[in-house]
C-alpha cells in the first residue's frame, strides 16, 4: 500500500487524478455485493410465474434505462450516452432472455439465479481479454445484471443516500455515474479505473470531482467518515485535519474563482494582448477524448497518439481499422487539424517476447523501428492518408535523430500515396509531414531538419531525459529530471529559432506545454503552438491572453540567462503572480 | 451445414456496433448461426455473445450455419465480415 500515508487519524491515498474539483464531505459506501443471486429450487408448477417475474423485471429494467440516457441527452454531449446503448441492446437480446427462460423451465431453478448464473460465463470471457475496453465492457454487463436481478427481487434503486455525500466505490458503471449525480454528489472516489474510463470521462463533463484508481479506498474508509477528495492532484483523504481542510479550501477557492472567469474564455482566440496568434491545441490518445478536447476550447489535436491500438492483441490492426479510427478523429475536429504522430513504440512492441534491450530507451524505437518494419509503417501511412482526405491532416514522426530517417520516411510517404493514387482512393497529396524534436541530435540538427519538414514539434519529456541523461524513473537521479533547466530550455530556444529560420512553425507538445509556469516564456520564445492536456486548456489560454508578446520576450531572455534550474523557476512564479495573481498554482 | 473462416478485423469490443450488425443481418435468416473461437461457441444472434467473442481483435473465428438458408446466410455474414462492418 504504498500510496497511503497515516498520520494518526488523516489517511490520504493516492490515486488518479479523474476530474478536477475539491469536494469535502461525508463518505458514503456504494457496494455493488449487496446484489446476491441465491440458488432455490422451484416447482414444475411455479416455472410459468417465474418466467412473468423475469419478464416483468426486464420490462422494468428497460424503463430504468431508457429514464437514465433521457436524463443523460439533456445534461451531457449525445455522443457520451452512447455509452449506455450496449446495456440497452443487452436487455433486447432475445437469444439471451431466451435461453434464461429455457434454463429456468428445465433446470426448475429461480430466475435471478440463472440470469447471474448465465451472464456471469460472459462477463468472465469479457475480464479474462487482455484489453481494457473489454473490462469496461464487464462493467456493462454486470451493471445490466445486477439491475435485473435488482428488479425481480423487487428492490428500489439504490439510493438510501440522503443529503450530500462523496461516493466511494470499487467501481462506477456509466449508469451509476448518472443516477447519482441526479443527487447531491460532492465527488467520486473509486478502487479501479483510469482517466480513461468512461465513469471518469463522464464525471468530467458533469463537472463532478473524481479520483479513481485508488486502490483500496473502500477498504480504508468507514461509515461516517469524513473525506476531503482533491480531483486536481488525485488525492483524498480520510478524516482530514483542520489544517488539511483549510489548505484544501483555500485551493478550492482559488480554483473556483479562476475557474468562473475562465468559463468564458473557452470561446475566445488564443493570442496575446498584444494579438500575437498561438495555435492552442490538445493532447488525445482516445476517441473519447475528442469531444471533451473540444468543449474546451482546443483549436484542434496537437498530438494523436496512435500506439495504443497495437497493445493487447494478437497480430497487428489492418488499414481498415486504423482508418476507421484515424476518420472518426478527423470528422470530429474538422476543420481543425490532426496531427497523428505515427506509433512511437519500442522495439519490445514488435518484436517477439524473447527480443531484450539493456538500454531500451537508447534503442529500437519511433521511427527507427517503423523504417525497419516497412509493412507495418506503409498500412499506417495509408491509413492516415485516407483520413486525410478531404480533411486537415498533419503526420509527425518520433524519435528522429537524423536528416537522413525524414528522407527515407518521406520516401516511405511518397511509396503509400503511390500504391494509394493506383487504387484510386482519394487523399491530400500535399500533406504535412513534421519532425518531434526530442533527441539532443534533432535539436542540434534542427535547421537542416527544418528544411525537410513542414513543422517541428518539440517533445519536452524526452528532450529533458536526454539531454539531462537522466531516466525520471529512477528515483536515485530523479530530482536531476529538470524540465526548466538552462540547458533544456536553451535546447527549446534553438530549435525555435532554426525552425523560424527555415520559416517552418514550431510547436511543443510534452508536459511543459501544458505547464502554466512555462508559458509566458514559451510565448517569449516564439513558440507557435501549444499541444496540452485538455484539462490545462483554459488555464493556459487565460495566460497567452494575458501577457503582451513584448513583454514575454524579456521574460524568456531573462530566464534563458540564468544558470540554475531553482533559479528560473523561481523568477517565472514570480512573474506568472504577477501576471496573473488569481491563478492557483499547484506548487 | 456451412462452415466458414473470417479474422475479425476492425477494433472491435470497442463498440457495439459491429456486434450489432453481425446479429442484425443473422436475424434476417433461418438458418442457425454459431461463431466458434476456441473452445467457446456462441450463438451468433446474441448481442452479448458477439460482444464477448469481439474480445481479442485480429483473431479468427468459425462460422457455422445450420438451416434451409444456410447459403445465403454465409454470404450475408461473411460479406459483413470482409466489409469491416460498414464501418466507414
Amino acid at each position: 500500500m504504498d500510496n497511503v500515508q497515516i498520520h494518526g487519524r488523516e489517511i490520504t491515498i493516492k490515486g488518479i487524478a479523474a476530474a478536477p474539483g475539491i469536494a469535502v464531505g461525508p463518505s458514503y459506501t456504494y457496494s455493488k455485493q449487496i446484489i446476491r443471486a441465491e440458488m432455490k429450487p422451484i416447482e414444475a408448477a411455479e416455472v410459468s410465474s417465474e418466467i412473468e417475474r423475469l419478464r416483468g423485471a426486464v420490462a422494468r429494467s428497460q424503463k430504468e434505462l431508457e429514464k437514465i440516457v433521457a436524463f443523460a441527452q439533456e445534461k451531457l454531449d449525445p455522443d457520451d450516452t452512447k455509452i449506455l446503448e450496449a446495456q440497452i441492446m443487452i436487455l433486447d437480446d432475445a437469444i439471451l432472455m431466451g435461453t434464461i427462460e429455457k434454463r429456468i423451465a428445465a433446470e426448475l431453478r429461480n430466475a435471478e439465479f440463472v440470469v447471474f448464473d448465465e451472464i456471469s460465463k460472459y462477463k468472465r470471457l469479457m475480464l479474462s481479454a487482455p484489453d481494457e475496453y473489454m473490462h469496461e465492457r464487464a462493467h456493462d454487463v454486470d451493471d445490466v445484471m445486477n439491475r435485473i436481478i435488482r428488479n425481480i427481487q423487487d428492490q428500489k434503486l439504490v439510493s438510501k443516500l440522503e443529503g450530500e455525500a462523496v461516493i466511494v466505490s470499487e467501481t462506477l458503471t456509466p449508469a451509476d455515474t448518472i443516477i447519482f449525480s441526479r443527487n447531491k454528489i460532492l465527488g467520486y472516489a473509486t478502487d479501479t479505473g483510469g482517466v480513461t474510463s468512461h465513469a471518469a470521462i463522464l464525471s468530467r463533463s458533469l463537472k463532478i470531482p473524481a479520483v479513481v484508481g485508488l486502490r483500496n479506498v473502500t477498504r480504508l474508509v468507514h461509515p461516517g467518515d469524513t473525506l476531503a477528495l482533491d480531483g486536481y492532484s488525485g488525492v483524498v483523504t480520510i478524516n482530514p485535519t483542520e489544517e488539511t481542510l483549510q489548505t484544501l479550501q483555500r485551493k478550492a477557492k482559488r480554483f473556483r474563482e479562476f475557474e468562473e472567469r475562465l468559463a468564458d474564455i473557452v470561446g475566445l482566440a488564443a493570442e496575446t494582448a498584444d494579438h500575437r496568434h498561438i495555435e492552442l491545441s490538445a493532447n488525445v490518445e482516445f476517441d473519447e477524448e475528442l469531444s471533451f478536447a473540444r468543449q474546451q476550447g482546443a483549436a484542434g489535436v496537437g498530438l494523436f497518439r496512435t500506439e495504443g491500438q497495437l497493445f493487447g492483441r494478437t497480430g497487428y490492426p489492418t488499414e481498415e481499422e486504423l482508418y476507421a479510427t484515424y476518420r472518426s478523429a478527423t470528422d470530429v475536429i474538422f476543420p481543425n487539424t490532426v496531427i497523428f504522430r505515427v506509433f512511437d513504440v519500442g522495439g519490445d512492441k514488435i518484436a517477439p517476447g524473447s527480443f531484450h534491450e539493456n538500454n531500451p530507451f537508447l534503442g529500437w524505437r519511433g521511427i527507427r523501428v517503423l523504417l525497419d518494419r516497412p509493412d507495418l509503417f506503409q498500412t499506417q501511412l495509408r491509413a492516415i492518408l485516407r483520413a486525410s482526405d478531404r480533411k486537415t491532416v498533419r503526420i509527425m514522426l518520433p524519435m528522429v535523430s537524423t536528416v537522413q530517417e525524414i528522407r527515407l520516411a518521406r520516401e516511405a510517404l511518397r511509396t503509400a500515396m503511390a500504391e494509394l493514387a493506383r487504387r484510386g482512393v482519394p487523399h491530400d497529396s500535399g500533406i504535412a509531414l513534421g519532425v518531434m524534436v526530442e533527441t539532443p541530435a534533432a535539436a542540434l540538427m534542427a535547421e537542416e531538419m527544418a528544411s525537410e519538414v513542414d513543422f517541428l514539434s518539440i517533445g519536452t519529456n524526452d528532450l529533458t531525459q536526454y539531454i539531462m541523461a537522466v531516466d525520471r524513473d529512477n528515483l536515485a537521479v530523479a530530482p536531476l529530471y529538470q524540465q526548466f533547466n538552462p540547458a533544456v530550455l536553451r535546447a527549446i530556444k534553438m530549435i525555435i529559432d532554426a525552425g523560424h529560420r527555415k520559416a517552418c512553425w514550431v510547436g511543443m507538445c510534452g508536459e511543459m506545454a501544458g505547464d502554466p509556469l512555462a508559458t509566458v516564456m514559451l510565448v517569449g520564445l516564439g513558440l507557435d503552438e501549444f499541444s496540452v492536456i485538455p484539462s490545462v486548456l483554459p488555464e493556459i489560454k487565460k495566460i497567452i491572453r494575458t501577457v503582451k508578446f513584448k513583454e514575454a520576450k524579456r521574460v524568456a531572455d531573462r530566464a534563458l540567462g540564468m544558470s540554475s534550474e531553482a533559479e528560473i523557476r523561481e523568477y517565472l512564479s514570480s512573474v506568472i503572480k504577477n501576471q496573473i495573481p488569481e491563478l492557483p498554482l499547484d506548487m | 451445414m456451412l462452415t466458414r473462416t473470417v479474422t475479425i478485423q476492425n477494433r472491435a469490443g470497442l463498440h457495439t456496433r459491429p456486434a450489432a450488425a453481425i446479429v442484425k443481418t443473422a436475424a434476417r435468416f433461418q438458418a442457425e448461426f454459431t461463431i466458434i473461437k476456441d473452445e467457446f461457441e456462441i450463438n451468433g444472434k446474441s448481442i452479448i455473445g458477439v460482444m464477448t467473442l469481439a474480445a481479442e481483435r485480429g483473431s479468427t473465428l468459425e462460422l457455422r450455419f445450420d438451416g434451409p438458408d444456410e447459403e445465403q446466410a454465409a454470404t450475408a455474414v461473411v460479406e459483413l465480415f470482409e466489409r469491416g462492418f460498414d464501418e466507414e
